[in-house]
């Protein structure tokens, strides 16, 4: 079985709404998975589900083949999974290096005594910690931040600094939801770089993005998924030439249903 | 001992409807703002103290109270207008400082003006009590019951059928949304203090027949209403209602059974234990965190 | 790529050692070193629940009753069962320590209010069981604790001491020594802030999702500096105890908690020397207002007021910015 992140028969409810609904899928290790959908399709609560924030109605998730379903979200991270958020999570009340290192929280020791005695050991390696940081901030292009606050930076370079915090964990499996949301061209081509070059590095990532430009040229895979359920799954061209793709993108179709908020 | 079941009933109760008003107060003003005013306290200290000082000076009971009705509902809606809109993107321990800061003050210009001293007031009708299944039940008590059942009616009323009630509901629903739709949010909220600082200053009025009144009644008062609208879960008036009955009996019960020692205690004991199980109280909405 | 030190905050603790070393050249009788040796203990205290509160983002209504918990165990521990002050203080902050660890656990996952709610429900919970188990507490009346004793020689605020050919006043030991207090409270603050842990609970205030995703295990870390704080609290508590060598069920009031935290936001939340200089306010603002007698709960009101309205921030946080602006 060579799938890193495997999802079955997941649902979630919010209310008698079906957020998610009989979802099943796979990722396999070192591929680029895209998921795509219209807004409200449910990716971002699939995020949720995967990553422990939310609780499945039913279902269950594994990562390398170990059940996850409900596993509290700093558990997975221990376990090599991280996240970026379309709605960005980003402490403000510290600088921006700061919150890459918080990345990095899993490599740390954080014991109460050797935080408030300053011992040279603890010293030593946030010393080495902030360096590795610094350079994971040039790595995703936001090396000109440096030296500020979280507060003081502009939106794109937040959201680049969201990758960076989850590469400071060194993850086996990466979800970046939306990372191209509010970025320009030149801004997205550098994010198609960035992606390729953390696959490059082994690591899996499942993408979550409405810029299909950006979607088909990094992605190995794609699930397509309408209403919280299903629609399709491929490879950028086998989706590209599937008919039910094809209509829910266009709107027009034979089964053109309301759409639901989620 | 049925009798004497029946007598801490009844002051349960009595103390109950006194305790629901107060957190209908704290659940209005949350509801509006998602402020919660450590001040409420403070309407029913000059509800009753003001109708005590109005009575000194020489009034007859019904316009003394209505004196310090009106006195209480300014005090709220100045509450608003000078502490409250102006710290408007302040954080939650910032506005719980605020509102604390404006308790302590009106404390104070009730010690400066009225005094330390305690004061009773004349209760309602001549008769004192009335015997019950052979406990005393005391007439005060009735028109507690009934003004605190006549108050919560009328709160319904107000909030489900009357233009004004419904703007007030949408504004504490989704306050943009309410601004878009045409109703002027800011005259909601101060509406939101002033009604809160009315149902406190009765219930402050009522009360103080039986309890005694002075300038600083209020501290434990307003954190027990606190207590009763957290334990029916935060913006629920029906968890108010049904705290601040659940306060009152559980403290009678507990001082009469087994040591009014504790009393005060009990309100806080209760909270907790809710609290453990339920993080949001009874009828609280289990509100899912939208990442 | 160092930052240097005079930006960093040990830059500060140099500054705050210098202050307090030169305080006895200022003050002249034993009311002012009176007032020094409570303003440091307050600050100690507010240190610590600066920890939880501005930095973790946890509100606590409730502090006093750890401060009032160390303070009553080392009363009750020197008192009833003859142990020395230095063993009580360590056997009373562990007790509160674990106190705080097993009321924490089933408290810290609440959010917003309802932590406010239970927490301040904890704080009046203790100060009626101080008031109603006279035998152990004294009751309202209070109780009374011996002076502070170090390897043996006792530290009396009434007693004087040769040192080095000067001699110094029990007022004036007892000023360096809650000095000194105040100074170590401040270093282990400052280090914790700036290491993984310190970024862990400063996460738990920026962006609780946020930690979580990074690994940090939130309930687990929100008792580590509720527990923190409280030691913070319980030191300071005993110590207090000792120097007045008297307390009453008032220090666990909820009027002292709030006072407490009013510290702390009034100071500036996550500014450690912001609430040492809330400290300093809140122990000098009675002094002053005692001119305006019956008025001085109407003033002190409508300063907190007025403050929190227009400095929301906290005193040094806002000061600091204007003065930055104003330099660039």
């Amino acid at each position: 079985m060579s799938a890193l992140l495997s999802v079955n028969a997941l649902s979630k409810e919010f209310g008698g709404v079906h957020a998610i609904e009989d979802l099943s899928f796979e990722v396999a290790r070192g591929d680029v998975h895209a998921i795509i959908g219209p807004n409200g399709a449910g990716k971002t609560t699939l995020f949720n589900l995967v990553t422990g924030l939310y609780q499945p109605s039913a279902g269950g998730v594994r990562l390398n083949g170990q059940d996850i379903t409900g596993r509290q979200p700093h558990k997975l991270c221990e376990m090599g999974m991280a996240r970026t958020f379309q709605n960005l999570q980003i402490c403000m009340n510290m600088s921006a290096v700061e919150n890459v290192m918080l990345g990095r929280h899993r490599h740390l020791g954080s014991g109460a005594l050797s935080a408030m005695l300053r011992l040279p050991g603890q010293r030593r390696a946030d010393r080495a910690c902030r360096q590795q940081c610094r350079e994971l901030m040039e790595f995703v292009g936001c090396g000109a931040y440096l030296e500020h606050a979280a507060s003081a930076m502009p939106y794109g370079a937040l959201k680049r600094l969201e990758i960076a915090r989850a590469l400071a964990a060194e993850p086996d499996i990466l979800l970046l939801d939306e990372p191209a949301a509010g970025l320009n061209a030149t801004e997205t081509g550098a994010l198609r770089d960035v992606i390729q070059r953390i696959a490059e590095k082994g690591i899996t990532v499942v993408l979550v993005e409405h810029d299909m430009k950006l979607v088909m040229s990094v992605s190995d895979r794609l699930l397509v998924i309408s209403y919280g359920r299903k629609l399709a799954e491929g490879t950028p061209s086998e989706i590209r030439e599937h008919p039910e793709v094809i209509a829910a993108y266009l709107g027009g179709g034979a089964n053109n249903k309301q759409e639901v908020p989620a | 001992m049925l009798s004497e079941f029946f007598q801490f009933t009844f002051s349960g109760v009595t103390l109950g409807a006194i305790y629901a008003l107060v957190a209908l107060g704290f659940t209005l003003i949350y509801n509006a703002s998602h402020v919660i005013n450590f001040a409420q306290g403070e309407f029913l200290m000059i509800g009753g103290m003001g109708t005590v000082v109005l009575l000194e000076a020489g009034a007859p009971l019904p316009l003394a109270m209505l004196g310090a009705l009106l006195l209480a509902g300014v005090a709220g809606v100045v509450l608003y207008k000078l502490a409250i809109a102006p710290a408007k993107k302040a954080n939650v321990v910032t506005l719980i400082i605020i509102t604390i800061g404006a308790s302590i003050f009106l404390r104070g210009l009730a010690q400066f003006f009225w005094g330390k001293q305690y004061h009773a007031l004349p209760r309602f009708s001549a008769t004192e009590s009335i015997s019950v299944g052979g406990a005393t039940l005391l007439t005060q008590s009735l028109w507690v019951l009934g003004i605190a059942v006549v108050l919560v009616v009328a709160l319904a009323l107000f909030f489900n059928r009357s233009r004004l009630g419904k703007a007030i509901l949408a504004t504490s629903m989704n306050k943009d949304a309410a601004r878009l739709a045409g109703i002027k949010t800011q005259t909601i909220l101060t509406l939101a203090f002033g009604i809160s600082a009315l149902l406190g200053a009765v219930a402050g009025v009522i009360v103080a027949p039986i309890t005694f009144t002075a300038y600083d009644v209020g501290i434990m008062l307003g954190l027990k209403g606190f207590v009763a609208a957290a334990i029916g879960g935060l913006g629920s008036s029906t968890g108010a209602i049904v705290g601040g009955l659940l306060l009152g009996l559980s403290e009678a019960y507990t001082a009469g059974y087994i040591s009014s020692d504790y009393k005060d205690a009990v309100p806080f004991v209760i909270i907790l234990a809710i609290l453990f199980f339920l993080p949001n109280g009874l009828f609280g909405s289990r509100a899912v965190e939208r990442v | 790529m160092k930052t240097p030190f005079l930006r960093s905050p040990y830059a500060g603790l140099l500054l705050l050692a210098l202050v307090l070393a030169l305080m006895p050249f200022l003050v002249r009788n034993d009311f002012h070193y009176d007032l020094l040796t409570k303003i440091c203990l307050t600050a100690t205290v507010a240190v610590g629940l600066n920890l939880l509160v501005g930095y973790a983002g946890q509100v606590s209504l409730g502090h006093a009753a750890f401060y009032a918990g160390g303070a009553y165990a080392s009363a009750i521990l020197t008192s009833q069962y003859q142990i020395t002050p230095l063993p009580a203080m360590l056997i009373a902050a562990a007790g509160v320590g674990v106190i705080a660890w097993l009321v924490g656990r089933p408290i810290l996952h609440l959010k917003g209010h309802y932590l406010s709610m239970a927490t301040l429900g904890l704080g009046v919970i203790a100060a009626i069981v101080l008031n109603n188990e006279d035998q152990l507490t004294g009751g309202p009346d209070g109780i009374g604790l011996p002076p502070l004793s170090l390897l043996g020689h006792e530290l009396s605020v009434f007693g004087e001491y040769p040192f080095a050919g000067l001699t110094l006043t029990g007022v004036e030991l007892w000023y360096l020594l809650a000095a000194a207090v105040l100074l170590l409270a401040v270093l282990l603050a400052l280090n914790i802030i700036d290491s993984p842990l310190g970024r862990a609970l400063r996460a738990l205030h920026g962006s609780e999702i946020a930690a979580q995703v990074a690994g940090v295990d939130t309930a687990r870390f929100k008792l580590r500096v509720f527990v923190i704080s409280a030691v913070y609290a319980s030191v300071a508590g005993s110590l207090y105890g000792h120097y007045s060598g008297f307390i009453t069920p008032g220090i666990a009031s909820f009027e002292h908690s709030i006072e407490l935290i009013t510290i702390v936001v009034l100071g500036g939340m996550a500014s450690t020397f912001g609430v040492i200089i809330g400290a300093v306010i809140l122990v000098l603002i009675p002094q002053f207002l005692t001119d305006f007698q019956e008025l001085e709960m109407v003033v002190f009101g409508a300063i907190l007021m007025a403050v929190m309205i227009f400095l929301p921030r906290g005193l040094l946080p806002t000061l600091l910015s204007r003065f930055q602006r104003g330099a660039r």
